[in-house]
C-alpha cells in the first residue's frame, strides 16, 4: 500500500533537529567536528541519482562525512523487481536551517522516494571498521586484550600486523580506535553508518 | 508490400504527437540525424533557428504564453551545450521544457567520440530532471514521464538524451498512458487545517497585502486573487514575474515591488502587518535586507513547492498547495475586512511617489515604454531582455492579461528576450512586443533570420543607449562611475542590419516621433518589425533599493552623498 500523502504539518515536524548536540572531537583526525546528521535516503535505482543526490550537498558547499549505498526492499507498491530501489545512509554536518534546506531539496529529486533525518530519533545504528596494526610479539596481548573487551574480532593475524574487525555504534568505534592508536594503526576503513528507526517507524 | 519498421526516432517523434506538440524548435547534427529523419514524416512543426540558445528560449517564450511545454531538439556536444543557459533559465522561473539532445551511440559513450559530451553530468544541476535513454524499448516511457514532470507541480525543464543508436534501431515498445514516479508527490488542495489557520489570520489583520509571483500566473489564480483581494479590500503587489496575473490597472493593485518596484508597493510591503505570498519564493530582489523584512508581519507562504517554505522567510502558515486551489479555499472562509485607512495611507504613497521621470534632455525610454503602454501594448504580449530596459518596461508596460508578460527573472538571462517573443507570438498569434537592450538584443540576434523566416508579428523595440544600462547605473551610484565593461562602442547600425534580413524598422530620436513609430508597428503584421530608439545614454533606473538594504533604503532619485558598495547577493 503506498503510504498516504504527508501534510505540510508532518513535513514540519520531520525537520525538526535536535538542538541538544554538542560538537565534538573527532578521535582520528583531532579536529573538532560539527554535529552529525544522519538522513535515510530511499531512491529508485536509476543511473545517475548518486550524482544528483552528492550534487545537493555540493552546491551548498557541504562534504559528507559517509554514504553507505546498498539495495533496498521497498514494500510500497505491487511487484517491487529486485534492484529497483536503494537504500543511501549520509551523515554529514551542518547548521539546521541549511540541512532542512537540503533535505528538502532531495526530496525533491524525481529519483528519492523519501529522504528522511533521523538525528534525535530513536534509531538502531551500526558501522564496521577494519583495522590493519603494526604489531610485535610485546604489545600483541594488549592488543588482543583491546580487541577483546570490544569484541572485536582478529580476521587477519600476520606475523608483523593484526587486522582486527569491529563493530558497533560510531562512538564505541571511535573509542576503540582512539585506544589503538597508540599502537600504530596502519590503515583503517569504517564502512560508514548504517541505521533503522525502531519500532514501526519509516526509515 | 514491407512495412516500415519504426525507429527509435519515429517513436521519439510518435510520442511528441501524442503529447500534442505542434511545434518544435532546435538545430541539426550528426547524432540526431535519426531523429530529424523521423520528422520528415511528422505533422509537428519544425523551426531551424541560428543557435540552440535561440532554440530554447523560444521554446520557453511558447511555453510560458500558453502553458503548454516547450520543446527542443537539438544534436549532442556543443549542440547541447548550447541548451545549458536556456535550461537555467527555465528552471528559475518553473517554465515547462522538453529538450531533446542527440548523442553518441552508446558504445562509444565515455570514449571522447565527435561532439561528445556528457550532456547529463553537465546539466543535472539545471533541469528538474533527465534522462539518459540506453534502450529503445523505455522511449514511449520516458517521453510519457518527461512530459508529465515538466508540465505538473512546480514546472520545470527536463532533458531526454538519445543516442544514435538508439534512435537508429528499432523500437518495438507499446505506447504507455500511465506514469508510476513513487519519489514524485505533487501536492493539491491544501490541508484544511492550514487553510483556516490562514483565513483566521487575514480576518484579524488590519493591513494585509497579498504578494502576488509567478505561480499564480503558471496556476492561474488570478481571478480568484481578485475576487479575494475585493472581499478583503487588501492590496496587491506583483513581482516581476507576477505581473498579469492581477490586472495591473485594477485600484487594489500597486503594480511591482522589489529592487526597482513602485514605491508604493514597497511602502505597503514595509508597513504591512500581513503579507501572504500566492506563488513567489521571496527572491532577494523583494526582500531586500532579510532581517528586516516585514519584520512584525504575519507571513502566510502558499507554494505548490514544498522546498520554498522555510528556505528565505519562516512563515506563520504554509500551504502547500496549486495556488489557484489555495485561494479558492480560503475564500469562502472570509468576510469583508475594514482596510480603510490601511487604502488611504497607500493613496497616500500613490501620490506622494508616483512613478516618474525627467521629460526634458533627450528621448526617454521611459516615455517610449509609456507610450507602447498606452497605444495598446496592453492587448500584446510583451517580452523583454535583462537590464534597464526591463525594469522601465515593467514599470510602464501595465500587465493586465494572464502570461501576456514574459521576463527572465531568476537567471537574469540577456539575450532570452527576442527569441521568447518569437516562441510567444509563435504559439499565440498574439502581436509580441520584444522590449530589448542594445546589449541583449546583440546576444541572440541571429534569430532575425529565424524570425522573417517564419513571418511571425513580432516588434522588436531596442532601447538603445550605447551602454550596458545597469551596470554603468551601479558604477555611478555605488563605484565613484569608475565605469568598466559598461560602454557598447561599436554598436551596429540596427535597422541597417534589421534590413539586411528583410525586416523593415524605424530609428526615434525625438519624443515626438514615438507615437507615429509604434502605431506603424502595430499595424504592420507581415512579419518582424523593428523601432531602434536612441535613448539618453546616461538615465538611471529609479526607484532602487540597494541590494542588501532593507525596503526603508529605497531611493526615489539620485541621492547627492556618495554611496556605499551594496552587500546584497549580487
Amino acid at each position: 500500500m503506498p503510504a498516504a500523502p504527508m501534510t505540510n504539518e508532518q513535513r514540519g515536524s520531520k525537520f525538526e533537529l535536535d538542538p541538544g548536540k554538542a560538537p565534538r572531537r573527532d578521535i582520528v583526525t583531532d579536529i573538532i567536528v560539527q554535529p552529525l546528521h544522519t538522513i535515510s535516503l530511499l531512491v529508485r535505482n536509476k543511473p545517475g541519482v548518486l550524482c544528483r543526490v552528492a550534487m545537493v550537498f555540493a552546491r551548498r558547499g557541504y562534504n559528507l562525512e559517509s554514504l553507505v549505498v546498498s539495495p533496498a526492499l521497498w514494500n510500497a507498491g505491487d511487484g517491487t523487481a529486485p534492484g529497483e530501489y536503494s537504500r543511501m545512509t549520509i551523515t554529514c554536518s551542518g547548521d539546521p536551517d541549511a540541512l532542512e534546506q537540503i533535505i528538502k531539496q532531495l526530496e525533491k529529486l524525481i529519483d528519492v522516494v523519501h529522504a528522511i533525518d533521523h538525528t534525535g530519533q530513536a534509531v538502531i545504528e551500526c558501522e564496521v571498521a577494519l583495522l590493519k596494526i603494526k604489531v610485535g610479539l610485546k604489545e600483541r596481548t594488549e592488543v588482543l586484550q583491546i580487541a577483546e573487551n570490544f569484541k572485536a574480532k582478529v580476521v587477519d593475524f600476520g606475523a608483523a600486523s593484526v587486522i582486527l574487525r569491529c563493530s558497533g555504534e560510531t562512538e564505541k568505534l571511535d573509542v576503540f580506535i582512539g585506544l589503538l592508536k597508540p599502537f600504530g594503526i596502519i590503515e583503517l576503513v569504517r564502512s560508514g553508518k548504517i541505521l533503522m528507526a525502531r519500532g514501526l517507524d519509516e526509515t | 508490400m514491407l512495412q516500415k519498421t519504426t525507429s527509435g526516432g519515429d517513436k521519439v517523434i510518435q510520442c511528441l504527437e501524442r503529447e500534442g506538440v505542434e511545434v518544435i524548435y532546435g538545430y541539426s547534427g550528426g547524432a540526431a540525424m535519426p531523429i530529424f529523419d523521423a520528422l520528415v514524416d511528422s505533422k509537428i512543426k519544425f523551426v531551424l533557428v541560428r543557435h540552440e540558445q535561440g532554440a530554447t528560449h523560444m521554446a520557453d517564450g511558447y511555453a510560458r504564453a500558453t502553458g503548454k511545454p516547450g520543446v527542443v531538439l537539438v544534436t549532442s556536444g556543443p549542440g547541447a551545450t548550447n541548451c545549458v543557459t536556456g535550461l537555467l533559465t527555465a528552471l528559475m522561473d518553473s517554465v515547462p521544457m522538453i529538450v531533446l539532445t542527440g548523442q553518441t551511440i552508446t558504445s562509444m559513450l565515455g570514449k571522447d567520440a565527435f561532439q561528445e559530451a556528457d550532456v547529463t553530468g553537465i546539466t543535472y544541476p539545471v533541469v528538474k530532471h533527465s534522462y539518459l535513454v540506453k534502450n529503445a524499448a523505455d522511449i514511449p516511457r520516458v517521453m510519457k514521464e518527461a512530459f508529465y514532470i515538466a508540465t505538473t507541480g512546480r514546472p520545470g525543464p527536463v532533458l531526454i538524451d538519445l543516442p544514435k543508436d538508439i534512435t537508429q534501431g528499432p523500437c518495438t515498445a507499446p505506447f504507455v498512458d500511465t506514469v508510476s514516479l513513487p519519489g514524485y508527490e505533487i501536492p493539491g488542495r491544501a490541508d484544511a487545517a492550514l487553510v483556516k489557520k490562514a483565513a483566521a489570520l487575514l480576518m484579524k489583520s488590519k493591513k494585509p497585502v497579498l504578494y502576488v509571483g509567478h505561480g499564480s500566473v503558471i496556476s492561474g489564480a488570478g481571478k480568484a486573487i481578485m475576487q479575494l483581494a475585493e472581499k478583503l479590500n487588501a492590496p496587491i503587489v506583483n513581482t516581476l514575474l507576477g505581473k498579469g496575473a492581477c490586472p495591473e490597472d485594477h485600484p487594489l493593485n500597486q503594480g511591482m515591488l522589489g529592487m526597482h518596484g513602485t514605491a508604493y508597493a514597497n511602502r505597503t510591503v514595509q508597513h504591512c502587518d500581513l503579507i501572504m505570498a500566492i506563488g513567489a519564493r521571496w527572491d532577494d530582489r523583494i526582500t531586500g535586507k532579510l532581517s528586516e523584512f516585514c519584520k512584525d508581519a504575519v507571513k502566510i507562504h502558499i507554494d505548490i513547492d514544498v522546498a520554498e517554505f522555510n528556505k528565505i522567510v519562516r512563515p506563520d502558515v504554509s500551504l502547500a498547495a496549486d495556488a489557484k486551489l489555495a485561494i479558492e479555499d480560503i475564500l469562502p472562509l472570509v468576510s469583508k475586512l475594514d482596510t480603510t485607512d490601511w487604502l488611504k495611507d497607500i493613496a497616500g504613497w500613490r501620490k506622494q511617489y508616483p512613478l516618474k521621470y525627467a521629460k526634458k534632455g533627450g528621448l526617454r525610454a521611459q516615455y517610449v515604454l509609456d507610450r507602447l503602454d498606452k497605444l495598446g501594448g496592453r492587448d500584446c504580449i510583451i517580452t523583454t531582455d535583462v537590464g534597464q530596459h526591463q525594469m522601465w518596461a515593467a514599470q510602464f508596460c501595465r500587465t493586465t492579461k494572464n502570461r501576456h508578460w514574459l521576463s527572465s527573472g531568476g537567471a537574469g538571462t540577456m539575450g532570452f528576450g527576442f527569441p521568447a517573443a518569437i516562441g510567444a507570438a509563435m504559439a499565440t498569434g498574439i502581436p509580441s512586443w520584444c522590449v530589448v537592450g542594445d546589449g541583449g538584443f546583440q546576444m541572440t540576434l541571429c534569430e532575425l533570420a529565424t524570425a522573417a523566416l517564419q513571418k511571425v508579428p513580432v516588434k522588436i523595440l531596442i532601447i538603445n543607449n550605447s551602454y550596458l544600462g545597469m551596470i554603468r547605473q551601479w558604477q555611478e551610484l555605488f563605484f565613484d562611475n569608475r565605469l568598466s565593461g559598461a560602454d557598447l562602442e561599436g554598436n551596429p547600425d540596427f535597422i541597417k542590419l534589421a534590413a539586411a534580413y528583410g525586416v523593415p524598422g524605424k530609428r526615434v530620436t525625438r519624443a515626438g516621433d514615438v507615437d507615429k513609430a509604434i502605431k506603424w508597428a502595430m499595424a504592420y503584421n507581415e512579419g518582424p518589425c523593428m523601432i531602434e530608439a536612441e535613448v539618453v545614454k546616461e538615465d538611471n533606473v529609479f526607484p532602487m533599493i540597494p541590494a542588501g538594504a532593507p525596503l526603508s533604503g529605497m531611493i526615489i532619485e539620485k541621492p547627492k552623498a556618495k554611496m556605499e558598495k551594496p552587500t546584497g547577493s549580487t
